[in-house]
């Protein structure tokens, strides 16, 4: 990979945030690419906003050190915090933050105001970015005129004007409707694209996360499951938790017993039964097998299963099943293909898409 | 981004320097230290110095016995029990305060229960059933929130007075030609229902809130399941008001057991006690250290409500449902006796809240007491000139002007307005710095130590901690000097009684500016101060007025805290209604009241401009 090439925009050292007992984020070190869009994904309480605020400056860690630009911002051991307003960050709120009783120029000049530059300078600029939000015509109103969209533009100009070099969001999307989403996801990859500016999302979102983001970063309680690209999320899991996270509907885990035949070692599991090489699972006589709902496909050959519901939802269906087995195993089908509950499939698993897991640890083995 | 901190990943200077500079500059903890400073020297302090003046034998206590009844010489100056033995045992123990006492805890007691009844039985029927014009009813009836408690035993004085005590005869006796009997003109049992007419607005308040706030798919559930409509009462509803219920028990039994002005109009004239009027005579006749012993127990008394408040109501509290779907489909239906109920509630007004004001208003225009027909009336006690005559030459109100012409009677309004005005105006800017501070700093013990000291003022009784005042700042006291007979003691004394309720409103204010809008400010550079004037303030302007329209109006009517303190010099419109109504000058004593009501009443209007709903707001404050 080229990235280890690549300009370092912002270095965290073993960051730690408690709130009392509670460890939020605990000792995690990161470096953030220059032109990066990073997703700190997990679930709530994983320490992803955490994270962001004290990347922000406007949580003051517990511990630990970050650079951005190779300057120190942050160290607990120097009781060094720079400001957050000199750290050249620009930040989208998850409740956009914007100030009710201004109207949405006066929200995105305020920066500009406190900078004391001059007026007809802040009015061409406070112009320019409202035509860059397509919202030329709505300076006069109050955020409280205006749809969910509208104010989240203007949340985006009120960044966008004081010309940060890193755009850090917080869950802003999570307020709007599911087809504003959408059109708000393809804005955002716009204006990375055109900006360039080093971006931090934050998101629980997995296909948030995978839409936008050059690169994810999955959390779980205060602690960094795995950094990669999304498709080497989505194809190689570091991990169970990884794995069942970045997963819509959840993934199947079987118990996978090992057996060992010279050269080959065969894994069973659910009654399905693959072959690995020996290198992969070691010594073990037991994994954990995982297969995605979407990496089924039905063949004469395949093992049985029993169709318990099915959930379609017109261009895709669900379908629970299973095979005597205690546990239900979902499935992703086409919408197209003809199956009922009830019904009884034989079912095969698409050519290597399978995760081995170990039990104890939990690590990817393959 | 070469301007911000240092290029080399080397630091220079001490980590502990600025750790130090960054720790004293953030503001939400320098302005808690502060306030946490101001606190412990305007209440803490007092209230240590309350204890040490009783248990010293101070210059004003020369009057008393140098030794006491064991023996035990006294030296001025120095600690001595002579104040606990007087109180507590000995002679005078009975009369000083165990029947004040008593007097206290029943007046307490009975008024709290009445109240309680009268309270939630308007409240469940305004909420709950099919009544005609529940909204007119519901504001008549929080009336006697707004308005002080003495005017209904003002009122109550004015019909029932019998000439036994002398004086010219009420209402009663005019119309009937029967004195009525002692025990109905003053002490215990006017002086439980004038209290009663006034608190039951607390649980009136706080149950129909209650009431309202019940999701009544709860009881629709139950009712679905073929429980009747009593079993549904008893079983769900009650249960859900419970919380409500024992709240108003103690908001009320707490507020009960320091009022001071009914019991000292309808029990002073007749020698009846409670331990507030004993406080205040005690103080009177110069028992100082005495009078603290009392404050003492009442505090100690207000304490222990306090604490169970806490102990009961907030384990339960989480029980009210608020919903947001307050609507209830199916109102109880009153059948028949709809009509009826209407007609008794409507009395009820009449007589009990409308009433009391009609006869002070009428009594403001009678020439002689006691003489309630036409040809009696007069504009003189409002704007008659100095020496004027009455119809039968005689001079009126011993010569002294109506109250719009009186110079010394605008001297008091002046004091008052004046004092209402610094009191709130300062109150209402503590209480944003409070509401900051707690409200930022959460989670820091530096913030709930603030909390919980803004709150202290709230377990003295109004004239305790008049008590403590005036034992504090009678002498010079650290950089302060003695402040006896000036208006700053007067707006010191009125300034940290608000102070919990100013902290509450403040923070409730701030918590509704969302930690976001702040820190957005921030993030583009907007110092502390600035973000404070451009984001924080208007944000909270509307609580910020309402509070201090509060603040005002409860200092205007304001008698038991500032009744010790106060001097001729200092003298505010409360005081000088209690003075004319123990002078017997009824007409000036009314008409000032009516007019302190009428600037409750139009505060109040205003407050609601400013927050929908002014009036639940302040209970408690």
């Amino acid at each position: 990979m080229s990235e280890e090439k690549r300009k370092v925009k912002i270095k965290i050292e073993k960051l730690r945030k408690a709130f009392g007992d509670v460890v939020a984020v605990n000792d995690i070190d990161l470096d953030i690419y220059e032109g990066d869009f990073l997703t700190l994904l997990g679930p709530s309480g994983c320490g992803k906003t955490t994270t962001l605020r004290a990347i922000s400056g406007l949580e003051e860690a517990t511990d630990g050190k970050i650079y951005i630009n190779d300057n120190l911002v942050f160290s607990r051991q120097d009781e060094l915090i720079v400001a957050p307003s000199k750290r050249n960050v620009g930040l989208i709120f998850q409740s956009y933050a914007l100030w009710p009783h201004m109207t949405v120029e006066a929200n995105i000049a305020f920066g500009l105001k406190i900078k004391k530059l001059p007026k007809d300078e802040i009015d061409k600029r406070v112009k320019a970015i409202l035509a860059d939000v397509h919202l030329e015509d709505y300076g006069k109103r109050y955020p409280s005129e205006l749809s969910g969209g509208q104010q989240q533009r203007v949340a985006i100009a009120r960044m966008l004007i004081n010309r940060p070099q890193i755009f850090l969001m917080d869950e802003p999307l999570s307020n709007l409707d599911a087809r504003l989403r959408i059109e708000m996801r393809s804005e955002l990859i716009q204006l990375h694209t055109r900006t360039g500016a080093t971006t931090i999302y934050v998101t629980h979102d997995q296909e948030e996360a995978m839409t936008l983001s050059t690169r994810i970063c999955v959390m779980n309680e205060g602690v960094i499951r795995q950094i990669a690209s999304p498709e080497e999320i989505y194809n190689k899991p570091a991990d169970m938790f990884v794995a069942g996270f970045i997963s819509n509907p959840q993934m199947n885990f079987f118990k996978g017993i090992v057996e060992h035949k010279g050269d080959k070692s065969v894994i069973k599991a659910g009654g399905f039964s693959v072959e690995v090489p020996n290198e992969i699972v070691g010594d073990r006589n037991e994994v954990v097998f995982a297969v995605r709902p979407e990496d089924f496909v039905i063949d004469p050959k395949g093992t049985l299963y029993n169709i318990k519901t099915r959930l379609p939802a017109g261009s895709f269906q669900i379908a629970m099943a299973n095979n005597g087995d205690e546990k239900d195993i979902a499935l992703l089908f086409d919408g197209e293909i003809n199956i009922t509950a009830g019904e009884e499939l034989k079912l095969v698993i698409k050519k290597s898409k399978f995760h081995l897991f170990d039990k104890d640890s939990e690590k990817r083995l393959n | 981004m070469s301007n911000i901190a240092l290029e080399n990943k080397e630091v220079k200077g001490s980590p502990f320097l600025r750790k130090l500079v960054r720790n004293l500059t953030m503001p939400q903890r320098i302005m808690a230290f502060l306030l946490i400073l101001l606190l412990i020297f305007f209440v803490i302090m007092p209230a240590i110095n309350l204890v040490y003046t009783s248990l010293t034998f101070s210059l004003s206590d020369r009057r008393l016995p140098q030794v006491t009844d064991r023996g035990i010489k006294v030296i001025p100056g120095e600690f001595t029990t002579v104040h606990l033995e007087r109180v507590f045992w000995s002679k005078l123990t009975n009369k000083m305060f165990l029947i004040p006492l008593v007097n206290s805890l029943m007046i307490t007691f009975g008024l709290t229960a009445l109240s309680m009844i009268i309270g939630s039985t308007l409240a469940w029927l305004v909420v709950r059933t099919n009544l005609p014009w529940k909204k007119g009813i519901a504001n008549f009836a929080s009336i006697p929130y707004i308005i002080p408690s003495w005017p209904i035993a003002l009122a109550w004085i004015s019909v029932f007075k019998n000439t036994k005590i002398g004086g010219s005869p009420g209402w009663f006796q005019y119309i009937f030609h029967v004195a009525p009997p002692d025990w109905i003109s003053y002490g215990i049992l006017p002086i439980i229902i004038c209290l009663s007419l006034h608190y039951y607005a607390f649980s009136f308040i706080t149950v129909s809130g209650a009431l309202a706030s019940i999701d009544s798919r709860l009881e629709e559930t139950a009712e679905l399941m073929g429980a009747s409509k009593a079993l549904v009462m008893r079983k769900i509803t009650l249960p859900l008001v419970l919380p409500a219920l024992l709240s108003a028990f103690i908001l009320t039994f707490s507020k009960g057991i320091g009022t001071f002005g009914t019991p000292a109009f309808l029990g002073l004239p007749v020698r009846f006690f409670t331990l507030s009027t004993q406080v205040y005579s005690n103080v009177k006749n110069n028992l100082a250290g005495d009078a603290y012993l009392l404050a003492i127990v009442m505090i100690i008394i207000s304490s222990l409500t306090i604490y169970m408040n806490v102990k009961v109501i907030g384990a339960r509290k989480s029980f009210v449902t608020i919903s947001g779907k307050g609507f209830r489909a199916n109102p109880v239906n009153l059948g028949k006796l709809k009509w009826v109920i209407f007609a008794l509630v409507i009395i009820f007004i009449l007589l009990f809240v409308i009433g009391p004001l009609y006869i002070l208003t009428w009594q403001t225009f009678m020439e002689r007491d006691g003489d309630y027909s036409l040809s009696n009336f007069t504009l003189h006690y409002w704007i008659g000139p100095d020496g004027a005559l009455g119809k039968a030459g005689q001079l009126l109100g011993e010569g002294q002007a109506g109250i719009l012409r009186n110079g010394d009677i605008w001297y008091a309004a002046w004091n008052s307005i004046r004092l209402a005005i610094t009191v709130s105006l300062l109150a209402a800017f503590l209480g944003i710095l409070l509401g900051y501070s707690i409200v930022r700093g959460r989670g820091t013990k530096l913030a709930s130590t603030l909390d919980a000291l803004s709150f202290a003022p709230y377990v003295f009784p109004g004239i305790a901690f008049g008590a403590v005042y005036l034992s504090m700042f009678a002498k010079p006291f650290g950089p302060i000097p003695a402040l006896y007979g000036t208006f700053s003691l007067l707006v010191l004394v009125s300034l940290a009684k608000r102070m919990p309720f100013s902290s509450r409103t403040g923070t409730a204010a701030m918590l509704q500016v969302h930690k976001e809008l702040e820190e957005a400010g921030e993030l583009v550079g907007a110092g502390f101060f600035k973000r404070f004037v451009k984001i924080i303030y208007p944000l909270t302007k509307s609580g910020f007025i309402a509070g201090l329209l509060l603040s005002f109006i409860t200092t205007m009517r304001e008698l038991s805290l500032i009744v010790l303190i106060v001097t001729p010099k200092t003298k505010v419109l409360t005081t000088m209604i209690f003075r004319y109504a123990e002078g017997g000058y009824h007409q000036y004593g009314d008409a000032i009241t009516m007019f302190v009501v009428m600037i409750s009443l139009i505060g109040t209007l205003l407050i609601r401009k400013y927050q929908g709903t002014g009036l639940a707001k302040g209970i408690g404050g």
